[in-house]
């Protein structure tokens, strides 16, 4: 890994107000429904993301806003999605 | 002419039911109870053209790839697979226009049904206030179909999409199909094309979530929401209910002053007009329970308290998901029960209809407020609370706390393979639209009412039969009632009963009220009014069992009344839904035990408290 490049996280690692892009949605098995449902509902590579809200316990659930929808993901869930730095964030 | 087929089909929250309802009108008809938008919901149009149209409301989807029940329905009807559903003639595929990337993502899918279709930007009021500007025209093009704008809140929003009904032959898009990349590909090119969006989100949704989903005021919020809810049943309820009381009392004395003594009186009186309207009384306080769940469901708050609760239900094996279902089934364990097909986990599923009985409905709130009347001190507590009000809190909260703790229970023996999914969309604010509040109250107002109609009425005149028949000898020296059939099944209960605290009217009151609960309250008024030595007092219900009942039997019996199966339709509906006699036989089972159960202690622990 060259020094230049951002730094590759899971989604659940991040923090309320976070902003990052998607790189990758990885399946844990063959048949991963949820994997699936989260490319269906925006997660795909190149999507900016943003942290709104994290749950009263744990920070589980996580709220993210992706594309002009928010969702509210188990950190199971928000596991499955890696993302890198957002360079210039953009507007909320 | 013939009757045009349209199907509407869209992404949950793109306003779909609010277009139908402005579509439709009241000639709407809903196959069953209407939970949210679970059900196969139809109604009938005609267009200003003078076609006539046939219109069905599919429930919404993500994706037609069939994850969960609703979405493998909404597809097979597009195709025309379901057995007795006719095939629409034209998809009519709703976006909101606020939330194209995730809508527009849908409608491609749609198209490659290969149907004849037309995509409808709804919600452009919205739109034009967070100043989205689309170029429909240039969309219409990229997407190869016709599309027409519209605000389904208004009664001209309407208007393009009936005129584009009224023209012939929509267009079927032809071109090659698309893998699933290359929607979202084309959807970001659709949208940097012909849409202009200045912000992703309303400004104003960004400040609500700010409080609705902080940590701490966020559930500080749900809380005093939910406190506010049980309270205004009680507050609001009370003049209207009045109303009702004087109402029926009326009717009563209009009809013994004007027909003879004999049994078609006594029928009218003490079997109709007693027991129908000793549950009638409580259509108000099921009507504002009404008010506030579609309310809250209708301004995109129920998904945020589910995002809030959804470690709470965690730990009971259940997700956030279950909290609307679970909601809904306050009202009634019916359409509670249909809602968790939205749950795609079958044991999550499974698990959360099986505890849904448990949630307090509103048919056993005629019960709890009859004796929350009789037994309960009117008194402020605090100086702010109703003491009232407060036992009413107590009763819904012992529910839930049992439901999370069975849930819990279930979860430790189906293992834990495999993980729940939450994955909720928590969609823009809408201030509730009144029209459509209302409608739903209407249906679900229309839904009890035939209850009283269907279930009650006759459950009522077969007890005024059981409770008037043997006759009592003519040297009787007990109450008639004793004598008749009525009276013998409740002796005959009575040994089961008995160590609950349970008198014998009660006993004879519970067998009709297996029915339907809130029959329970008519059928102790048919049972009273005849048993009386007093006629004029039969009306007093609440009086008499504050005479009759000592406050451990009453105790016990609103603690009978957290657990018991005691409704026909919900064991019908659990044998639907999880078709398996052996899960119903389960439920049955279950809820039987925990009520005796906990009536007998409740008994036992008040009698050694007041004793």
């Amino acid at each position: 890994m060259t020094a230049s490049r951002p730094a590759r996280h899971r989604l659940d690692q991040l923090g309320r107000g976070d902003t990052a892009v998607v790189t990758a949605v990885e399946a844990t098995s063959g048949q991963d429904l949820i994997a699936t449902r989260l490319e269906d509902l925006g997660f795909v590579p190149g999507e900016m993301l943003r942290v709104i809200s994290r749950g009263p316990i744990g920070g589980d659930p996580i709220v993210v806003q992706v594309g002009f929808t928010r969702f509210a993901l188990r950190r199971a869930e928000a596991a499955r999605v890696y993302v890198v730095d957002a360079i210039a964030p953009e507007q909320p | 002419m013939s009757t045009l087929h349209v199907a509407l089909v869209g992404n949950p929250n793109c306003g779909k039911t609010a277009l139908f309802n402005r579509l439709t009108g009241s000639r709407e008809k809903v196959a069953n109870y209407a939970g949210v938008t679970v059900e196969r919901k139809a109604g009938t149009l005609v267009t200003p053209g003078g076609k006539p149209v046939y219109l069905l409301d599919l429930p919404g989807a993500y994706s037609l790839a069939s994850a969960s029940p609703d979405e493998k329905i909404t597809r097979d009807v597009c195709l025309g697979q379901v057995n007795g559903e006719k095939q629409p003639d034209l998809i009519v595929c709703v976006v909101d226009a606020t939330n194209l990337r995730l809508h527009l993502r849908f409608a491609l899918e749609v198209r490659e049904l290969g149907r004849p279709m037309v995509v409808v930007l709804n919600m452009m009021d919205a739109a034009a206030r967070r100043g989205i500007y689309i170029d429909r025209e240039k969309l219409a093009k990229r997407l190869g179909v016709p599309v027409v704008e519209t605000v389904a809140v208004s009664r001209d929003g309407i208007q393009p999409l009936l005129a584009l009904l009224d023209d012939t032959c929509p267009l079927v898009h032809q071109g090659l199909p698309l893998s699933r990349a290359q929607m979202h590909a084309d959807v970001t090119r659709m949208l940097n094309d012909a849409v202009d969006v200045p912000r992703r989100t309303a400004a104003i949704d960004d400040r609500i979530d700010g409080v609705v989903l902080h940590p701490l005021w966020g559930l500080v919020l749900l809380a005093a929401t939910m406190f506010l809810m049980f309270q205004a049943v009680y507050a609001w309820a009370t003049p209207f209910m009045d109303l009702i009381d004087a109402g029926v009392a009326l009717v009563g004395d209009w009809l013994a002053a004007s027909l003879p003594d004999g049994i078609l009186r006594s029928l009218l009186i003490d079997g109709i007009v007693a027991g129908i309207g000793g549950v009638i009384i409580f259509l108000p306080q099921i009507l504002i329970l009404f008010l506030f769940i579609l309310a809250l469901e209708e301004s995109g708050y129920l998904p945020r308290a589910a995002f809030l609760l959804d470690r709470f239900m965690a730990g009971a094996g259940l997700t956030g998901r279950s909290f609307i279902p679970l909601l809904s089934s306050f009202a009634c364990a019916v359409p509670g029960i249909m809602a968790t097909r939205s749950i795609q986990d079958p044991r999550e599923r499974l698990a959360t209809i099986l505890v849904a009985p448990l949630m307090t409905c509103s048919a056993r709130l005629p019960v709890y407020a009859l004796l929350i009347a009789a037994f309960i001190p009117q008194r402020e507590v605090a100086g702010l609370f109703n003491l009232q009000g407060l036992v009413l809190f107590a009763l819904y909260f012992a529910a839930i706390v049992s439901a999370m703790g069975v849930a819990w229970f279930m979860s430790r023996f189906r293992g834990n393979a495999g993980e729940h999914a939450l994955l909720l969309e928590l969609p823009s604010y809408h201030l509730p639209d009144p029209r459509d509040v209302l409608i739903g109250l209407v249906e679900r107002g229309g839904i009890f009412l035939r209850r009283v109609g269907t279930i009650i009425f006759p459950m009522t005149v077969i007890l005024w039969f059981l409770a008037s028949f043997p006759a009592a000898p003519a040297d009787a020296v007990r109450p008639a009632i004793e004598y008749s059939y009525a009276g013998q099944l409740g002796n005959w209960l009575l040994p089961f009963f008995a160590p609950l605290g349970f008198t014998w009217q009660i006993c004879i009151a519970l067998v009709p009220g297996l029915a339907a609960r809130e029959v329970f309250v008519g059928a102790l008024a048919t049972v009273y009014a005849l048993g009386a030595v007093d006629d004029a007092a039969a009306d007093q219900l609440t009086g008499l069992i504050a005479a009759d009942w000592s406050l451990a039997t009453a105790l016990a019996l609103l603690a009978w009344y957290v657990f018991a199966p005691q409704c026909i339709s919900t064991i019908a509906v659990i044998r639907r839904e999880t078709n398996s006699w052996k899960m119903t036989g389960v439920a049955v089972v279950y809820l039987t035990v925990l009520a005796w159960l906990a009536a007998f202690a409740t008994y036992r622990v008040t009698l050694a408290l007041s004793g």
